[in-house]
């Protein structure tokens, strides 16, 4: 997990669901770069193909809703995303996220499509370097922020199981 | 303080007190994958060369099986082999199985007290029988897998009081999609909701109920067990009933009248997007009664009843789905079949594939199909340009044979 994260920003309205992120017909795999070649395609069909290295998201409330495929946040990190900055995040994305080390970062802030933004994980403040303000996002839980610095669940799992051998 | 069902089962399985907003780790007593979401668990399992907890593991095929294609049908057979390789005596095989939530039921994994875990969405479904059970991801399956063992944020509860009883024809689904249209689909976000009614609700209609609930962001959605649950159960299962203190804390209290609600339909693109049946009238392309939501023997009677001495529509093609092999003899024995096949709608055996676009009833652009399953989204079932509207099996059925989506009470008063 990246201390800065830097990226134009792609805009996102309420309720974007992981049918959206990631159609459920191409879940026959789990490798992230099988996976972005097929993010948004159905709504966005130019994202698999425009986005760089480092974008940023930027949805409404309740991002991620539906599904609980992980498939949907392994699409986005194939592709390249940095992190996905919304109101709120549905429930199950936002577990996935977190194990995943993808950081899922709450904030309301003003940002236009295309606008460069630079996200700083341990002042927790996004700025936004197209209009120049400061957005500060609502920190992370000790918890959520320990696995994510930890390397995600996986190591965790790691970490428990060297210790109980 | 008193403590709610989901502050209890979490503070019992934990070891601790949960309190809302705590993390703990608890100890769960099943874990369920499916095809879909089992492949890339299985692959982060493998990494720690250890051996899986198999008496916690259900492996149940439900997406792409019988497999639609190469790629499914490698997924599906990833999942035989691990099922093969360790030994899990939980998996069922196509034909011996069905959608996982109501093979979960069936199978006695489901009772009282329990805190069950899913690699899919709609594990709240279990609540319906007094469980604590969500939804988790992938990576979270081979977590526990090696562990036994997950995180959970305690949820706050939110109390829904159904008040009154439900006129002919209003089931779990119209009572839930009346709830989603009320309180939104983040309305329960992060939250565990527990149902109280004094008119006891039949138990489909309660695992209904609870298994739409993800679509108005709950993580758990629990009834306290009564007579009705017991009764199913019989002695087949042992279980501790666990029930909220009289002084709970509830961060929301919410008051339906169930005789007030009439046959509801949620237009594309949200489950909150709800209008009474009667004035909805959108012509229909395909009917689909199925899936995890309305897949049960009672939702098949209530749509045979309808469709009983009456024909789908010449322009519509009903597509009827079983939610797992023991509803599909179920409903031959009965007769049901009879019925269907004399209407004109095709039957097929238990899977989830149209319910998420996948296969056995994909949209073309610009169709439209009045569906029980759970979700709207633009494009869920097909092309972008197909559209979903989620009714009751009553409602689905007298939409079959008029052709456009109508009140049930329009073909059989």
């Amino acid at each position: 997990m990246k201390e800065v994260m830097r990226g134009k920003a792609w805009k996102f309205p309420d309720n974007v669901d992981t049918d959206q992120i990631i159609p459920a017909v191409y879940l026959v795999t789990g490798d992230p770069g099988e996976l972005s070649k097929h993010v948004f395609e159905k709504f966005r069909p130019e994202f698999a193909r425009k986005i760089e290295v480092g974008d940023i998201i930027v949805g409404g409330k309740n991002f991620g809703y539906g599904s609980s495929r992980e498939h949907a946040v392994r699409a986005l990190m194939g592709a390249g995303v940095s992190c996905v900055i919304a109101k709120s995040f549905a429930r199950i994305f936002y577990r996935n996220s977190i194990n995943l080390c993808f950081p899922p970062i709450e904030c309301d802030m003003d940002v236009k499509e295309g606008d460069l933004l630079e996200v700083e994980l341990a002042k927790g403040v996004i700025r936004n370097l197209a209009n120049g303000r400061n957005y500060p996002f609502t920190p992370f839980s000790p918890f959520a922020l320990s696995m994510m610095k930890k390397g995600g669940l996986m190591r965790y799992v790691e970490e428990v199981l060297s210790c109980t051998k | 303080m008193g403590r709610t069902i989901a502050e209890k089962i979490l503070s019992d399985r934990s070891g601790m007190m949960a309190v809302p907003g705590d993390i703990v780790e608890a100890a769960v007593d099943y874990l369920m994958v499916n095809d879909v979401t089992g492949l890339p668990a299985f692959e982060e399992f493998e990494k720690l060369k250890v051996k899986p907890l198999i008496d916690k593991l259900v492996l149940i095929p439900d997406h792409y099986v019988p497999n639609k294609d190469i790629p499914s049908a490698k997924q599906a057979l990833a999942m035989r082999e691990f099922a093969r390789k360790y030994g899990v005596k939980n998996y069922f095989e196509v034909g011996r199985g069905g959608i996982c939530h109501q093979v979960m039921i069936e199978k006695g994994f489901v009772a009282p007290g329990r805190l069950i875990v899913g690699a899919d969405s709609h594990t709240c479904t279990y609540g319906a029988l007094g469980s604590f059970a969500t939804g988790i991801g992938s990576t979270e399956a081979a977590a526990i897998m090696a562990m036994g063992k997950l995180w959970f944020r305690v949820p706050e509860s939110q109390k829904f009081i159904l008040e009154g009883e439900p006129k002919r024809y209003v089931c779990g689904k119209d009572i839930i999609l009346n709830i989603i249209g009320d309180i939104g689909v983040d309305g329960s976000l992060y939250k565990s909701m527990e149902f109280y009614s004094a008119f006891k609700l039949p138990l489909p209609d309660r695992i209904t109920i609870s298994n739409m609930s993800v679509e108005a962001g709950a993580k758990a959605s629990i009834f306290p067990p009564d007579e009705k649950v017991f009764d199913y159960l019989e002695d087949r299962v042992k279980y501790k009933p666990v029930f909220a203190d009289p002084d709970a804390d509830y961060s929301d209290t919410f008051h339906y009248a169930l005789s007030d609600m009439v046959p509801t339909v949620a237009k594309p693109p949200l489950p909150s997007n709800t209008v009474p049946a009667s004035e909805c009238n959108i012509e229909i392309d395909q009917a689909y009664l199925g899936s995890c939501t309305n897949g049960r023997i009672e939702d098949l009677r209530m749509a045979a009843e309808i469709l009983k001495g009456n024909k789908v529509h010449e322009d519509v093609r009903l597509i009827i789905v079983p939610a797992s092999q023991r509803i599909y003899a179920r409903a031959m024995r009965e007769g049901l079949f009879e019925i269907f096949l004399e209407s004109g709608a095709f039957i097929s055996g238990p899977t989830c594939g149209a319910c998420l676009g996948g296969h056995m009833g994909v949209l073309a652009p610009g169709e439209k199909c009045v569906s029980t399953t759970n979700r709207n989204f633009v494009g869920r079932m097909g092309d972008a340009k197909s559209e979903v509207y989620l009714a009751s099996p009553a409602t689905v059925a007298a939409s079959a044979v008029k052709g456009r989506i109508v009140d049930p009470k329009e073909v059989k008063p």
